[in-house]
């Protein structure tokens, strides 16, 4: 049913609806509301049967997940920022067992500095931990991508992390189409665990595997995130059949067909992007966006193909490798082998930096004229960061020097 | 390809504890009533009670794409006067903005007069809606107060459109409570403004 709604509730009752028999989660913003929203439909009834666990941290409640999809129960949890660093060892526990948990990521910075806004650092930082990610472009997505995941992890028995941008999708009221119990019921069947851990008939897993089958295992792991390629589209399909709405898959495309810029991905940034592309399309300049729904796995051939007719790719990250740069960028840049474009790497949006569309159109004009560096920081303070660099370079560079008076 | 239809970007100014992320999520609720598009966020501080707060909603009629944060308001609401001391509160708001400001006191009175004449004076009011808010809750709690006002001052949404979004967000007596003080405060702005444009 349409409903003016925060995104953080509807999120809660879309998990809800899809019948979670385990959920158990620590708080942290922007994540509370959906776990608050679930334990409150856990204890008024709404959401029965199921288990609310309270623990003392992340780490504790994916191992509680762990435990409870092991032992056949469909298991869901939700962290950010910090909180999903702090699970990093059991992250790679789920995917390692081939167990379907379904967490939310709502995505926030990295500290230090302690910083609670949004942007991609959480997530990117556990790209290789064997979990499939997907991300939000919108609310609606959000919902929707919360019943895909069921979908694709227990088709696949791989854990999968739904991302939203923390505040900027998780506290915004919007019209959202919050599915009724029997939509989801009709798409999402009930779990059939592959493997259940049970006492009358004891098995072992997760057992020590020695070099004579670590890397066959980890081959395995591998293959089966190649398959999600094939599993995300599929449950896309479905998912649109039921609801009568596109919503996820691998990518989406926006006026790229015959654009000459593309400008790629992740998250809520796309519906600024989007409105840039088309007040620069009102100007007669050949603009589109790229957006990855599926950072893992990645989609090479999809991306290759989406951009074969651009001549330069402009990848907008909301995270930063320091030292390298771009973390999707690197990602495209394999993608398009040696395709004779151009890609540019604009890191955006750090720690809650709002992305204003003339921004935006400023640095798209930019990179139309070839004045954009490979690597670019958009909005950056350039004379707060080179007062601190000729500080620092005057000091012998150890430490920090703003508002010390040096 | 219709681009968002940027109808009405709205803020508004409190301080943590008044209700400051709540008035933005009616304003959107009722803009849904009306069949409309509508976006309402907070400011994503650490808010806390008493510290400054800033909320945000978009009315439109088409899809609301974008998530960036309302830079250049068309609509000001202020529900604690003593913040109109600091300069945030007019950042990117011109001078065709409407202006509504939860105070028993006058432009004039509250020091703002120059400021005032830099806007249009019938997009231009100062209610008690404390006071209003004291008398039908007991409380000076003058989200709902305001949204009456808000109603009556831009005509953007109806008032049985705010008072729906009331009753949905506080269902019982309280929602009753806070419809009275809203429809008390949209008769006032209605006499204030009618008075305006027959000075």
């Amino acid at each position: 049913m349409l409903r003016q709604v925060e995104g953080s509730a509807a999120v809660a009752e879309t998990v809800a609806r899809c019948r979670p028999e385990v959920v158990c989660a620590y708080p942290i913003s922007p994540q509370t509301h959906i776990v608050e929203g679930l334990s409150d439909l856990v204890r008024d009834g709404t959401l029965a049967p199921c288990e609310y666990v309270t623990v003392e941290s992340e780490f504790a409640a994916l191992s509680v997940c762990i435990g409870a999809s092991a032992a056949g129960a469909r298991a869901y949890t939700a962290t950010a920022s910090q909180g999903l660093l702090f699970m990093a060892e059991a992250l790679y526990n789920a995917s390692g067992l081939g167990l379907p948990i379904v967490m939310t990521v709502t995505n926030r910075a990295i500290g230090a500095p302690i910083n609670i806004w949004n942007d991609h650092s959480d997530a990117m930082s556990q790209r290789d931990c064997g979990w499939v990610q997907l991300y939000a472009a919108d609310n609606q997505e959000a919902v929707d991508l919360h019943m895909q995941a069921f979908r694709i992890a227990e088709r696949l028995s791989l854990p999968v992390m739904v991302c939203m941008d923390g505040f900027v999708l998780t506290h915004a009221y919007e019209r959202i189409d919050v599915p009724s119990a029997e939509q989801v019921d009709a798409f999402l069947p009930p779990f059939e665990p592959r493997q259940v851990l049970d006492p009358a008939a004891p098995v072992t897993i997760g057992a020590l595997v020695g070099p004579e089958a670590f890397a066959e295992v980890r081959y395995l792991s591998h293959a089966r995130q190649m398959q999600a390629l094939e599993a995300i589209p599929d449950v896309a399909d479905e998912f649109a059949r039921v609801f009568d709405r596109p919503s996820g898959g691998l990518v989406h495309g926006y006026r790229a067909d015959d654009a000459e810029t593309v400008v790629v991905a992740l998250g809520s940034v796309l519906g600024t992007i989007e409105e840039a592309v088309d007040a620069m399309r009102e100007e007669g300049v050949r603009i589109g966006a790229l957006a990855v729904k599926s950072f893992r796995p990645f989609p090479a051939r999809t991306v290759r193909a989406a951009l074969r007719r651009a001549k330069r790719v402009v990848v907008l990250e909301r995270a930063l490798a320091p030292g390298a740069g771009g973390v999707l960028s690197s990602d495209v840049r394999v993608a398009l082998k040696e395709a004779p474009l151009d890609v540019h790497t604009v890191v955006a949006g750090l720690g809650g930096r709002p992305i204003g569309g003339e921004s935006l159109r400023r640095l798209f004009a930019d990179a139309g004229a070839g004045r954009l560096e490979p690597l670019t920081f958009l909005d950056l303070d350039r004379e707060r960061v080179e007062a601190e660099l000729g500080a620092t370079a005057l000091n012998g560079g150890s430490g920090t020097t703003v508002g010390s008076g040096a | 390809m219709e681009g968002t239809a940027r109808e009405l970007e709205v803020r508004v100014h409190g301080r943590g504890g008044q209700g400051v992320v709540t008035a933005a999520e009616l304003l959107s609720i009722a803009a849904f009533e009306e069949g409309r598009h509508a976006q309402a966020f907070p400011s994503f501080g650490s808010e806390r009670t008493g510290a400054p707060v800033v909320s945000f909603c978009r009315i439109a009629d088409a899809p609301i794409r974008t998530h960036e944060p309302i830079a250049e308001p068309d609509a000001l609401i202020v529900q604690d006067p003593t913040l109109l001391r600091g300069d945030d509160v007019f950042a990117g708001v011109g001078p065709d903005a409407y202006v509504l400001v939860n105070s028993g006191r006058g432009f004039e009175e509250l020091g703002l007069g120059e400021l005032a004449r830099g806007f249009r004076d019938e997009r231009l009011l100062a209610v008690p809606a404390s006071e209003i808010a004291r008398r039908h809750l007991g409380r000076p709690l003058p989200n709902a107060a305001l949204l009456g006002a808000f109603a009556a001052l831009t005509g953007a949404l109806r008032l049985d459109s705010i008072e729906a979004a009331i009753r949905e967000r506080f269902p019982g007596d309280g929602g009753e409570r806070n419809a009275a003080a809203a429809q008390e405060c949209f008769a006032l702005a209605q006499r204030r403004l009618s008075e305006v444009a027959h000075a």
